[in-house]
């Protein structure tokens, strides 16, 4: 792949609402992307595999758990903290930002938030530093936008629990060390429970094929008569809500994640206009593509502020899951509609991988699936306003 | 070892360049500031170095404004342990080394580290101003830095090679490419540089030298004229009536 030429667009002088502290988390995220990941990014897209060497640099920059208080190893950072560093990493992969929100949001999360002391002394500096990579298990094959209707499900033998079932479609279950397993217990109430590598009975076989995510690993996890020791329940949450509260943060870093995206095809494009000539002219100088361009940014624009104001709501506590289905729905849209523009006005090149936009736009049909797919959030925002349930 | 770091903001490479006041100023609206290249991944970068291997302190010091920050805390991020601001616009590069000089005088430093030159102004000033103000050695353009005891053996940039001196401390020594290598600064790094000290002193009493009288702008780069390999009589004539090259 050749130079890595991106820079960032602030149509509204979005950078006054920011601290000194939050641009240079984002600058340093933009750096060490450019140096370390960019050079090699298309290569292991196309190889179908994950870069394992960048995750010391990752946890560096703050891509695991940047919110998790320092005490646990995390940064102590702040939400829109969080949102700056999922742009950068999508920016230059979606299957970059998955394996991070993955580690930040559904595995760091719950442990922090519904794991009693020892779990999180236990288990987040490990996952805050990479020395564990951690993952998600919710969907089920049979089960995908209705997780309540999961077979996943333990038994109390006394001194553990056994467990059974399988889970597919999970981020780097292929090499993972630990999975935030939600199964149902004997009553039928959803719990989580931390399986570890090694245990008897627990396997994660790779899923291949994937013409989407292609950088980011994706297997099942299976679960064959797993003793799973008392201790490695999450106590204090359980029900649908408690994995749900984990997609809430994941989705939130989506929706800043899929403005990175919109913002590589858009500075690609934009350069691409003025570089390409055709008929005498460069194409940026005919109407249909300003068109494109303009609406580009336009679209961009009101995504960044839209995402900044939930950023702040989500610093108050006060953010609502509907409030981030809202964006993370609108923002996959919007950068996913962005990708195709933007491959257009790049004519032939667009096709090839010198540009990253048929890569991002491949991705993105995974994230307009996984976290919630796009017609879900809808029935979210129609529940919401409606007061009316129109899933079942 | 007590080294010092000169840090000095530059414009971003992508940053339109605008004057105001009948050329007389440069416009900075809407332009974002950088640490200066050759201060950052060299001069900085192998001040830590140093420290990290012989134990010591890096101090850095920018002659600037509160706008000026943001960049001193990246360069706390990357490892200096502790920042001075003399508080001030840097007025012209006499201005800026007699400000450097005035408060280096009574640290003691026992290396004096800046860039080669600014990326905008290109100077190339500064540090050969800091050490005879302070009477110092200095050393320019150095592309290697070792330290036994007193002794600094430096390699420099020389016309078509390379030149290698000795001096002792305490000196000065600008820093050109492969000084060191770029260090991006990470997340323990930019929180600690929350609590260390960037301590602002007030300016001394310093009259420019220089007044700029006008800023212009390169010409705009014209049209590439493509010319068949086969047509080496045009290329010939092209450069030598229209280019006037040859
Ligand atoms: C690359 C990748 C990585 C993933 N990583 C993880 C992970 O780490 N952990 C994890 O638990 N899961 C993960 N997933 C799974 C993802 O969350 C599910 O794919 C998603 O929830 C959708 O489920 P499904 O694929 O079974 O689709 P289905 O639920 O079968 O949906 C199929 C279609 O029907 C529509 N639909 C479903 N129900 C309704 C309804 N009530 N009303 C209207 N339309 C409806 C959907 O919108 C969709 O268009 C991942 C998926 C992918 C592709």
């Amino acid at each position: 792949m050749k130079t890595d030429l991106y820079q960032g667009h602030d149509y509204y002088l979005m950078d006054e609402l920011l601290s000194d502290e939050h641009k240079l988390i984002r600058d340093t995220a933009r750096a060490w992307i450019k140096k370390e990941v960019s050079p090699i990014i298309e290569d292991y897209y196309e190889r179908a595999e994950f870069p394992k060497q960048i995750v010391p640099g990752l946890a560096s920059i703050g891509g695991f758990g940047p919110y998790i208080p320092q005490e646990y190893g995390g940064a102590g950072l702040d939400q829109i903290s969080y949102g700056l560093i999922m742009q950068e990493l999508e920016r230059c992969d979606s299957g970059l930002r998955s394996t991070s929100s993955v580690q930040s949001s559904l595995v760091m999360y719950p442990i922090w938030k519904y794991g009693n002391e020892e779990q999180r002394k236990k288990y987040l500096p490990k996952l805050a530093s990479g020395e564990f990579i951690g993952s998600f298990g919710l969907t089920e094959p049979d089960h995908g936008s209705n997780p309540g209707g999961m077979v996943t499900n333990f038994k109390d033998m006394g001194d553990h629990y056994l467990l059974n079932g399988a889970k597919m479609w999970i981020s780097n279950a292929p090499f993972c060390d630990v999975a935030v397993v939600w199964a149902k217990n004997e009553e039928g109430r959803i719990w989580g429970l931390v399986v570890e590598r090694g245990m008897e009975g627990f396997t994660t076989p790779e899923t291949h094929g994937k013409l989407s995510l292609r950088a980011s690993a994706t297997g099942e996890l299976v679960f064959d008569n797993v003793k799973v020791p008392k201790e490695n329940l999450l106590p204090n949450k359980s029900g649908l809500g408690a994995p749900l509260g984990c997609l809430d943060s994941a989705r939130y870093g989506i929706a800043w994640g899929a403005i990175g995206v919109a913002l590589d095809c858009y500075d690609s494009a934009l350069r691409y206009a003025k570089e390409r000539t055709q008929f005498g002219k460069p194409i940026a100088a005919f109407q249909l593509q300003q068109k494109k361009l303009a609406e580009m940014i336009t679209e961009i624009t009101k995504a960044q502020l839209l995402t900044f104001r939930l950023g702040q709501l989500k610093n108050e506590g006060r953010a609502t899951s509907a409030q981030i289905s809202m964006a993370k729905r609108n923002n996959v849209d919007m950068a996913l509609k962005i990708a195709r523009e933007a491959r257009q006005i790049h004519g032939a090149m667009g096709i090839t991988n010198e540009y990253s936009i048929m890569r991002h736009m491949a991705n993105l049909e995974s994230v307009i699936t996984y976290e919630g797919t796009h017609d879900i959030h809808l029935l979210i925002t129609g529940f919401d306003i409606t007061g009316v349930n129109a899933f079942k | 070892m007590k080294i010092l770091v000169c840090i000095s903001k530059a414009p971003d490479t992508t940053a339109k360049i605008n004057f105001t006041d009948g050329n007389t100023k440069f416009d900075e609206a809407g332009v974002q500031y950088i640490v200066n290249p050759y201060d950052e991944w060299y001069a900085l970068v192998r001040g830590i170095e140093l420290k990290e291997a012989n134990g010591g302190t890096v101090t850095t010091v920018t002659v600037g404004t509160a706008a000026d920050d943001p960049i001193i805390r990246k360069a706390l991020a990357i490892g200096a342990d502790n920042a001075v601001r003399i508080d001030s616009e840097a007025k012209d590069a006499f201005f800026t080394a007699k400000q450097i000089a005035e408060y280096a005088k009574s640290e003691g430093f026992d290396l004096i580290l800046t860039g080669k030159e600014t990326i905008n102004y290109n100077g190339s000033q500064v540090g050969a101003m800091i050490a005879e103000l302070l009477d110092l050695p200095y050393v320019s353009l150095a592309t290697d830095l070792q330290i036994a005891g007193s002794t600094a053996t430096i390699k420099r940039e020389a016309k078509g090679g390379k030149e290698t001196v000795q001096v002792s401390t305490p000196l000065v020594l600008s820093a050109s490419k492969g000084l060191a290598e770029q260090r991006i600064p990470n997340m323990r790094g930019i929180m600690a540089a929350r609590t260390k000290p960037l301590n602002v002193v007030s300016p001394a009493d310093v009259t420019p030298l220089t007044e700029t009288v006008e800023y212009s702008l390169p010409p705009e780069k014209g049209g590439v004229k493509l010319i068949d390999p086969e047509n080496m009589d045009e290329l010939v004539s092209l450069l030598h009536n229209e280019a006037k090259v040859i």
